[in-house]
């Protein structure tokens, strides 16, 4: 009966007791959930222009961010290092078309999946190499982000809101902007479109599929870079933030793996649920539940409709 | 020219059906099984046994486990790591509740609980499908996780978070814990891996294993002739996480000695899928060959610089370890996708010809 009340009803109490503790709450989880949200942008892309499951874009975020970082600390002007960075991403991205998805092409899904799995070690060992293993910090301020946080009072206390958070969010709505012009509004945008739906069908019209995949790993790299130097900027560079890319999976259940939209709100949902869910419910079985919660609401929200929410449905047919 | 079936012929129904119904086969695998329990343990080193051969056993367990499922039942799943934790922790809790009972009864014991929480997180097997069902069994591999940190009563209330096993005897000898010696414990993994194949062996030959093989070719196709999906599916998550559960068990009573709530996380998983991966989706041999080249290869790069006489120092030789073990899968990948065992049977069927080219 207590467990029925604690559950139930005293989560919900504690909210309305404390309406600063909940807004700040739900504020960091929307934060949290942008930031997811870019991580799962570059995992949308890469699927649906070549339905391949990158597995490589958590490295992918680690290694933008390591090379911007070490190109600064070897002298390179802030934004020279930004611009070389670019350059990096596209190189990364010609050489993944040229050794990876070239000769594995008509190749079972799972192969794919499993040859990024190679391209992530690849990646984590090269990084460690040249860059060394230890966390670093992230240019921000020299990249022109700013730094301190705004406080607003409401009720009986305030709420923090930190100014890089602001900007991510501002940067990562231009992004999906940019994104989103892209795919609809110009020629290269319609050729993405045209591979994603069926590849032959476009090689048939024409279409290259090389240029396409490199244009469309070059956009998840430089995705993944801006990924990068959010995250960085929030906490320092290190290759613990791979392991976080995994938290995308949940949040590109929610929004459907081909849907850019679906990316950002899976996102800002699966950022807000785990917070407040940590936060308000995560005392009752003794805290720490952030690791696996995201994957549960995935999880409950796959039973009642598999494709996510803006996702293509899947249809079987014999 | 060595290597055919002709001339053998075959006169009952059950010769028809053996395992091995070639004699070279057989041959192989008595001289295989002859090397392996009297050759090894006379002339392999400590380290060779300790480092290498028990190891490689264990994971070939789990990777003959993640087979079954995904290379066999098509049921991709990322939960492996969790499910060999549960298979060490309950054979902790095991040894801790019946002190006196023999060990190698309680690690396949162990296994009976990894299934019941395999049977668990296979639930959600029925609705969701392909890729989703990985995500599924993520979910399973992170609460798993959490649950081996934030369950004080599975590592018996230690403030370290982590199990000692506790010195196990077997007709007298030493067979768990730091006295045990290698060769011991190297025999009884090779025993309960060899016993455990050859059951996995005649469940994929037999009805079960077809089952199974439909799921994954079709599974709308096989609801439509007859097969239970559910109960399939389900039995492939309790075979498999029995599989799995056991090399837990033996991972952390007859190899490592000890164990934290890390030793089981989500790169054990990925560990373990790889083996499977590049050793073959599907094929019992393919578990084995992944598992030896997966965990042999980082240990021969590491010591390839001292081998050569060059010296480069360990960090730079572990980095360049992941490099390397990237480069080669994706190297193997593009050379052969269905892996290893596939490379093997392709030179089966050269040597069934050999000395002609066809």
């Amino acid at each position: 009966m207590h467990l029925l009340y604690e559950i139930f009803i005293d989560p919900f109490v504690q909210m309305g007791a404390a309406p600063d503790l909940l807004v700040q709450t739900l504020w960091d989880g929307l934060v949290s959930g942008v930031l997811y949200a870019l991580i799962a942008l570059g995992f949308v892309l890469i699927f649906k222009a070549s339905g391949v499951f990158n597995f490589a874009q958590g490295i992918m975020v680690v290694f933008a961010a390591l090379t911007l970082v070490g190109l600064y600390q070897h002298g390179v002007p802030a934004y020279v290092a930004l611009a070389l960075t670019i350059v990096v991403m596209l190189v990364l991205a010609v050489g993944v078309e040229r050794l990876i998805l070239r000769p594995l092409v008509d190749q079972p899904e799972i192969i794919l999946f499993m040859a990024t799995f190679g391209l992530t070690y690849f990646l984590i060992g090269l990084g460690e190499l040249i860059f060394g293993g230890d966390p670093k910090v992230m240019i921000a301020s020299q990249l022109g982000l700013p730094s301190g946080s705004y406080r607003i009072t409401m009720a009986h206390g305030y709420v923090q809101l930190q100014k890089i958070d602001i900007a991510a969010a501002i940067i990562a709505s231009l992004m999906v902007a940019g994104l989103g012009i892209l795919f609809n509004r110009t020629r290269i945008g319609r050729a993405l479109r045209a591979v994603a739906d069926s590849h032959r069908a476009a090689l048939s019209v024409g279409i290259s599929l090389e240029q396409i995949w490199v244009i469309v790993w070059f956009a998840a790299g430089v995705v993944a870079l801006a990924t990068g130097i959010m995250w960085g900027a929030r906490s320092d560079v290190s290759f613990a933030l791979e392991i976080i890319a995994l938290k995308a999976l949940p949040v590109l259940i929610l929004g459907g793996l081909t849907s850019i939209p679906g990316a950002i709100v899976g996102g800002l949902i699966i950022g807000v649920g785990e917070k407040i869910g940590d936060f308000y419910w995560g005392p009752l079985v003794g805290g720490g539940i952030e690791s696996w919660f995201a994957y549960v609401i995935a999880l409950v929200f796959l039973l009642f409709r598999p494709q996510g929410l803006f996702g293509e449905r899947i249809i079987e047919r014999l | 020219m060595l290597y055919r079936e002709v001339g053998q012929y075959k006169t009952s129904y059950a010769a028809d059906q053996a395992l091995l119904p070639i004699l070279q086969d057989r041959i192989g695998i008595v001289v295989i099984l002859l090397i392996a329990f009297v050759g090894v343990p006379l002339t392999a080193s400590d380290f060779t046994l300790n480092s290498v051969l028990i190891p490689i056993l264990v994971f070939s367990l789990a990777a003959t486990g993640l087979n079954l499922l995904t290379g066999y039942t098509g049921l991709l799943s990322l939960g492996t790591g969790g499910f060999m934790g549960v298979g060490a922790y309950a054979c902790y809790k095991l040894t801790t509740y019946f002190p006196q009972v023999n060990i190698i009864v309680l690690i396949l014991s162990s296994g009976f609980f990894a299934a019941a929480v395999g049977i668990a997180f296979g639930l959600p097997s029925l609705r969701i499908k392909g890729f989703y069902l990985a995500v599924a069994t993520l979910a399973a591999q992170f609460f798993l996780s959490w649950c081996f940190i934030r369950i004080p009563w599975l590592y018996n209330y230690n403030i370290s978070a982590s199990i000692e096993v506790p010195t196990k005897t077997l007709f007298g000898l030493a067979v768990t814990g730091p006295t045990a010696t290698s060769v011991t414990r190297y025999l009884i993994v090779l025993t309960i891996v060899a016993v455990l194949t050859l059951i996995a062996a005649n469940l994929v030959r037999g009805r079960t294993g077809r089952t199974w093989m439909a799921v994954r070719d079709m599974d709308l196709a096989a609801e439509l002739i007859g097969i239970r999906l559910y109960q399939t599916k389900l039995l492939s998550f309790a075979v498999s996480s029995f599989y799995c559960g056991v090399a837990g068990a033996m991972l952390v009573f007859l190899y490592l000695g000890n164990a934290e709530p890390s030793s089981f996380d989500i790169n054990q998983s990925f560990l373990i899928l790889f083996m499977v991966i590049i050793g073959g989706l599907g094929s019992l041999l393919g578990s084995f060959l992944g598992a030896a080249l997966i965990w042999g290869l980082p240990i021969l790069l590491r010591h390839a610089p001292a081998f050569f006489g060059l010296s480069i120092e360990s960090a730079k030789v572990d980095q360049s370890t992941f490099m390397i073990l990237g480069v080669l899968i994706i190297f193997f990948l593009v050379v052969e996708p269905q892996g290893l065992a596939r490379l093997w049977q392709i030179g089966k069927q050269k040597l069934r010809m050999w000395p002609f080219p066809y």
